[in-house]
Parts: structure tokens; sequence; C-alpha cells
């Protein structure tokens, strides 16, 4: 077989390798938590402010009083689906929102809460996505509940919609006591 | 009753296209006459059979029959007409339903049109596409039965995503999936090619009318999907590199070069294995983009509800299909013969400049649609999936493309004269050069980057108009000629001229809507009134609406400019309660110059509204650009060459009902 025929196999090896990832990604089913990081403390983190009057988020904010933690970021389409939900959620439900801002500009990030409203209680700025990576997250959006004694127990991957809302997040903070 | 009938029709049509799938390639093989004239008749019954099981499905909507759980999770009975029907295909099993029932009529039309097909490429051609149908319809019958029925029925249904509730929105999945669909006709006749051995320019010039019905419908079905976008979720944006944006993205940066590279390969007789790989390629990325939709390996807002064990059914298809016919190509079109040879500097040279951006700009949108996914084999990356990855690698690959797109079709054949062209170009670069300092006198603030994007696109506009001036010897030759050379012309040189203008004021809409937007937030009580961009708003104070399915809350605002009456806009909130959900309607007062754009916030206390005011300048161009590309691929569709196939029967009749198949 010369050099000329095995150009032709590029194509099939390419979208062999592809579809192998496909089915790992499959396989992966990414909307559980590993099951490592569920009902584990929360990870080692600490992460500076995004406004002058408004503290950052670290480990120890964490636990004392069921939460949840919000990774958003002002480029996601998503984010912005599930944001009138989340304000409602701090808003009516009083649901301490922290907040992980994530691989954002922060002039973005401020001009984004500015016009949507800003549902946290604090905010870290995740500019390099390190945190992130040791929570786990996938993408943009996720959503993880805490329990008091700051134990992750929940995450949801995606945009929280009103069917998660009602049959999902809220059913899970009061089965944590809220 | 009629639910029953609708599934059996649905597996009557399997068995069909088993048969289609079948018979006509092996009677083909063995040269056996009676055996390939099957495949009319299978199609046909392929498509009536589907239409049948499809019209069952829109009735069980309509009559609002809530024993069918699929009309149940998604309809309402108070739901409007329009939305009754479009709800069909709103939901994954419905959306697949309309997926086959569009790949079957393609089928139907190849079937129908095809006169001048040699009998035996016809044959292998419709049995590929009885593949592709049987396998989703096999995915259907199995993993997503629309015709499912409950006990006891439901008092009333779901409901429709309200955001789905929408005009816009009712006809951007029937166009998007005529876009992939119509690949699939492009896909077969590759694969048949490749059975056969054989491509030749006739083989070129059978697949470019299909090609471009498909990419017309894609683009119209992006631009609805981005319009709807824009105005429905309420935030003035227009492209979200969402992963379901670029699964239909792809296909189209697929096809587009797909049919830039089946003119050489028909004119020329060249670039015919890499136009076979593109045709395989753009109905790939189709068929990976239903399995990124409905899989749910990526999360998006327009992801179908997810079943991992559809996932898995889906890329099972798209082993077989996909792999198949890749390991097919791999041994078969290193046989195909070499064609014509040309200089780099030709248009030719320019088609392949044309379709290697086109690949690397597929590349990027691929790799970063699918980022989450190779995540765990290239590490954490710096580069973060969304706006920002996409704006800084694929716009740089934008800017050659256009600006060369200019440039090709002032290329001759063969071999070309770049000196020459550019020369002949001096025009359109003076008017670039022209409204670019315009730009820049103009509009102070904004990036510099700017002004150079319109002058980029005008460039192109200017560019294609002047070829399209000399082709016809505007000026240079008595009016009497000129007026020859315009109805003598090729409809397709016309559809080209058109869609490069179209794309060049699509851009113009971009560079502006992205640099010179005007963003103003305010809370504000009734009286009050917010300045943006020259225009004078009033809030007028609030008002309550009851729509047929939602109630709804109005901000009415007064529009003045220095001191005149402009218009009244009522922006308003919709509360759906089935299911509970709200929705923004911004309130858009549209002009070519720019669209003033009004969304209203939660209520502070003490009757304070926050309202968001938008000056989006020419963001209108952006779909009337995409609109009127896919009217230069309608023009084009026109073109006699198209419709009569083989060069010796130039002279024939045009055959009834070929001409505009599949547009």
């Amino acid at each position: 077989m010369d050099l000329r025929r095995l150009v032709y196999l590029v194509p099939l090896v390419a979208f062999i390798a592809i579809a192998g990832y496909f089915y790992l990604g499959l396989q992966r089913d990414s909307r559980k938590l590993p099951s490592v990081l569920i009902d584990q403390p929360v990870p080692s983190f600490a992460l500076p402010p995004l406004f002058d009057d408004k503290p950052g988020l670290r480990t120890a904010d964490l636990g004392g009083e069921v939460a949840l933690v919000n990774v958003f970021a002002s480029w996601c389409a998503p984010c912005r689906v599930e944001h009138p939900i989340l304000i409602r959620l701090a808003n009516n439900e009083k649901v301490p929102l922290y907040g992980i801002n994530h691989k954002d500009r922060p002039e973005d990030a401020k001009r984004w809460l500015a016009e949507l409203g800003d549902p946290y209680r604090r905010i870290g700025v995740d500019r390099d996505g390190r945190a992130s990576i040791e929570w786990g997250v996938y993408g943009v959006p996720e959503t993880f509940i805490i329990d008091r004694q700051g134990r992750i127990r929940y995450r949801h991957v995606g945009p929280i919609m009103p069917q998660d809302l009602d049959k999902v997040i809220l059913p899970k903070l009061r089965e944590l006591g809220r | 009753m009629i639910a029953e009938f609708g599934h059996f029709a649905l597996a009557l049509a399997l068995v069909i296209s088993l048969a289609q799938a079948t018979l006509p390639l092996i009677g083909a093989q063995r040269g056996d006459a009676v055996w390939v004239a099957l495949a009319r008749p299978f199609a046909l019954g392929q498509f009536l059979c589907i239409a049948v099981a499809f019209a069952a499905l829109t009735y069980a909507y309509l009559v609002s029959d809530f024993s069918v759980v699929n009309v149940a999770r998604n309809s309402h009975s108070a739901k409007p007409l329009l939305y009754k029907i479009s709800g069909v295909w709103g939901n994954h099993e419905g959306s697949m339903v309309l997926w086959v029932l569009m790949l079957s009529l393609f089928g139907l039309l190849v079937a129908l049109a095809g006169n001048n097909l040699p009998p035996t490429l016809r044959a292998r051609v419709l049995a590929i596409q009885a593949w592709i149908g049987a396998g989703f319809l096999a995915f259907i019958l199995l993993t997503s039965n629309p015709f499912e029925r409950i006990f006891p029925p439901p008092v009333d249904g779901n409901g429709l995503n309200p955001i789905l509730q929408d005009p816009g929105l009712a006809f951007h999945p029937p166009f998007l999936y005529l876009g992939y669909v119509g690949f699939s006709i492009a896909f077969s006749f590759a694969v048949a090619a490749l059975i056969e051995g054989r491509v030749d320019p006739a083989w070129a010039r059978w697949v470019r009318p299909w090609t471009l019905a498909a990419w017309c419908a894609l683009t119209v079905g992006i631009a609805l999907g981005s319009y709807w976008a824009y105005y429905e979720l309420g935030w003035g944006g227009w492209w979200f590199w969402d992963p379901v944006e670029n699964a239909s993205f792809m296909p189209w940066l697929a096809g587009t070069a797909l049919l830039h590279s089946a003119a050489v390969a028909e004119k020329r007789d060249a670039l015919k294995s890499w136009t076979i790989l593109l045709a395989i390629i753009a109905f790939s990325l189709s068929l990976i983009g239903t399995f990124l939709v409905r899989s749910g390996v990526l999360t998006s807002v327009h992801a179908f509800a997810t079943d991992p064990q559809r996932g898995l059914f889906i890329l099972l298809l798209l082993v077989v299909a996909i792999g198949g016919s890749l390991t097919l190509y791999a041994i078969r079109a290193p046989r195909l013969k070499l064609g014509g040879l040309f200089h780099p500097v030709s248009r030719e040279g320019g088609l392949v400049l044309n379709n290697l951006l086109l690949s690397t700009a597929l590349a990027t949108v691929f790799l970063g649609t699918l980022y989450p996914l190779f995540l765990d084999a290239i590490g954490a990356g710096k580069v973060s999936v969304g706006a920002p990855y996409f704006n800084t690698t694929f716009v740089p690959v934008m800017v050659p493309l256009v600006a060369a797109m200019a440039i090709g079709p002032m290329l001759a054949w063969k071999r070309g004269d770049l000196a020459g062209a550019l020369g002949r170009l001096k025009f359109a670069f003076a008017t670039a050069v022209a409204v670019t300092a315009l730009c820049f006198a103009l509009v102070a603030r904004g990036p510099v980057l700017a002004p150079l994007g319109i002058g980029l696109a005008t460039w192109v506009i200017a560019a294609s108009l002047l070829e399209f001036a000399e082709r016809i010897q505007l000026f240079t030759a008595p009016a009497a000629e000129t007026w020859r050379r315009m109805r003598n012309l090729p409809r397709a040189s016309y559809g080209m001229t058109i869609a490069h203008a179209g794309m060049g004021i699509a851009i113009i809409g971009m560079v502006a809507v992205s640099a010179w937007r005007v963003e103003v937030v305010q809370a504000m009580r009734p009286g009050d009134i917010v300045a943006a961009a020259g225009f004078t708003l009033r809030f007028e104070g609030m008002r309550e609406l009851q729509g047929p399915n939602y109630r709804a809350e109005a901000g009415s605002f007064t529009v003045t400019r220095n001191g005149g009456l402009v218009t009244r806009l009522d922006a308003e909130r919709r509360f759906f309660t089935d299911p509970a959900q709200l929705t923004t309607e911004a309130a858009i007062r549209s002009t070519l110059l720019g669209d003033l754009y009004v969304a209203i916030g939660d209520e502070a206390p003490g009757q304070m509204r926050t309202v968001r005011v938008w000056y989006n300048p020419l963001v209108v161009w952006i779909w009337l650009g995409a609109v009127i590309m896919a009217l230069g691929g309608v023009v084009s569709l026109s073109d006699r060459r198209l419709r009569i196939g083989a060069p010796a029967r130039r002279r024939a009749a045009v055959p009834a009902g070929a001409a505009s198949a599949g547009a």
C-alpha cells in the first residue's frame, strides 16, 4: 500500500476517534456527578471577589446552612435562561446562593449582573477555571447543593428549568432541612 | 385508531425501505433491469406510508388526543392552532417523523426527477437513501414511538414550551431538516458513485441542484433560528455559539464548501475525490448534529429530552453510515481517475482556497463544540468554549475567505491572471477604502477593526457587482449588447452574484451590531424618561393583557426623536401556566438603519422596573443578507443546465416537475 492510499484513510481514522469519544461521552452521563465528589466536602478553593463591596468565595464560606453554588458566565446563553429562576430562588425562596464566575471578564460579568439582577450573596472570580476543575465542572451553567456540613449533595448540569426547580431542586432543598 | 394506523404505516415504511435498500442494489450489481426499476415504486411507497404516519400524528395533535403520550406531553387544548401543528415537530419523537418524512420526500423527488439519470445510478442512490431511511425508521419504532398510548388519558396536556410558541420557530425546524436531509441526497450520490467507481462531470451536475436546494433551506432555517433567538430570548443577541446552533452551522459550512468544489468537479472534472468526501462530510455533520442534540452528551438550552439508550442507537447509526461510507471512500477513492490539472492561480485555485478556509473554519467550530467531550484528552485547556473562543478562532479564518471571495470569480479557469484581476477590481477596492474612511469619520467610538470589517464586506459586494457588470459589458458595449448578454447570462452566474453580495450584506450587519451596539439599563418609574442612541423613551406605565394561553404585563413606551413622535412600543412579559414559564417579548422597532429594542424586567419596590434599551445598528442586515444568499441559491437552482442534466440533452424539453425539485 503506497502512501497516497493512506491519505484516503485519514477521514475514516478521524471518524473512528471521534466516535470513540462519543461513546465515552455517552457512558459518562455528564448530568451525574462522579461518585467521588458527591457526599464529599466541597473542594478547597479560594476565589477573589467580583465586586468591591461583596466578598469572594472560599471553602470556609460554605456549610452551616443549606446553600446553592452556581457556576455561571456572561458569555453562556443557557445561563441567561436560568437566571430568572436563580433570582426567584434567592428572592422568593430565600435560598443562600453563591456564584462562581467561570472564565469570564470581570467587566462583562458585572454588566451582565447589572442587567439581569444579582441573586448571589458572594461571588468568586474563577478566571482561569482552576476552581471549576476542582469542582468537576463540565460546562456552564452548573449548580451544586451544599448541606449544613459543607458537603456536596447534588449537582445539576445545564440550566435549571422551571420543571427542574419544582421537581428536583426544591424537594432536594426541603429534604436537607430547609 | 388513527394513532395505531399511523404506527402501522411507519412499520410498513420500514419494511418497504428495507426492500428498497437491498433489491435495487442487487439489481444494479447484476444488471437486472426489473430489480433496478423497483427503486422508484418503493420510493413512492415509502414516502406515502410516512406521509400517512405524519398525517396521523398531526391529526392527534389537532384533535388534542391526550391518550397519545406524545400529544399529552407536548400539547394543550388551549394552544393556538399554529402551535398545535408546530407542536408535532416541537418534540423529539415528532421531529424524527418529520425528519424521515423529508428524507423520503427527497427520495421520491430523485425517483421522479431523475429521468436523465442512468437507471443503475438512480437505483443505487435510492437504495442508499433507503438505508438511511430504514435506520431512522427503526430508531423511531424501537426507541421513540410517537404513537404510544396511555391509559387513562390525562384531562389536558402539558403544553409546548412557551418560548417555542412563536411563528418564527414554528417554521425553523422544517427548514433546518430540509437542509440536513437534503444533504443526504449528495451523500447517497457520493456513495453510489463510489460503488460504481466512476465520477464524471455529469455526476457533479446531478449532485449540485440537490446540494444547492439543501443549502438554501439550511440558510433560511439558520437565519430563522437566529432571528427567533434575537427577538424572543430578550437580550438582543443574534448568535450564541450554542452547541445546537453549531450543530446546524457545521453542515452549512461543509455544504458551502461542497457547492464550490462541485463546481470544479462539474466544470473541470477535477477535485473529484475531495467533492465526494465533502458530500459525505456534509451529511455526516447533519447526523452528528442529530446525535449531539438528542443523546445528551452535550447540554444546551435547545436539547431535547435525552435518553442514553437513544444516544447509543444514533451512535450506532453514525458508525454504520459514516464509518461505512468512509471505509468505502478509503477503498475506492484512490482508484478514481485524477481530473484536469490547473495552475494555483486560477478559478479552480480560488475554489480550492475557499475549500481550505471553509474546512479550517469548520474544524474550529467542530473543536469548539466538542471541546467538553475532548476535555479529557487535551487536559484543562486555557481556551474557554463560548463566544470568546469562537470569536478568536473563527473570525480570523473568515477574513481571508471573504477577502478572497471577491477575487476568485474574476479569475479564469485553468490559469488566471491575479494582477489583472486585482487591476479590474480597483473600483471595488476604492469603494471599500472610501466606505472604511467614511465609517472612521462618522463613528468615533467602537473598535478600530470595525470600519475595516465594513470595508471588507463592501469589497465583496462591490466586487460581485463589478464582476457582473463586466460580464454584461455594462457601459463598455452598446446597451443592446448589454441587454443581450444579460439575457444570455446563465442563472447560475446571477445566483453567484446575488449570494456573494448577500454574504457581504450579512457581514455588514454582523460587524455593525457587534461593534456599535448601544445599551442602556435603567430603573424606571412610570413617567421617567431614558435616552439611547438619539431616541428618548418615556415609560408610560404597565398594563395587564390576556392572551389565548397566557396572561401578560406590558410596559408602554413613547419614543421620540428631536421632539417628534417616532413610535409607541409595548414590551411584554408573558406568564404561561401550561407549563409554568415566563417569557419576555421585547418591543422592537425595526428599520434598515437599526433596531430600537426594549425589554422590561421584574417589578422592584415602588413601581420600579428595570428597563433595558438597546440600539442595534444595521442588525436586520444579518437576516436580510442571509435571505438574499438563499435567494441567490434559488436563482441558481433555476438554471437550465441544472434542470436538464447531461449536456447532450441541452436542447431537450425541460422535464416537468424536475425544475424546482426540492426547492
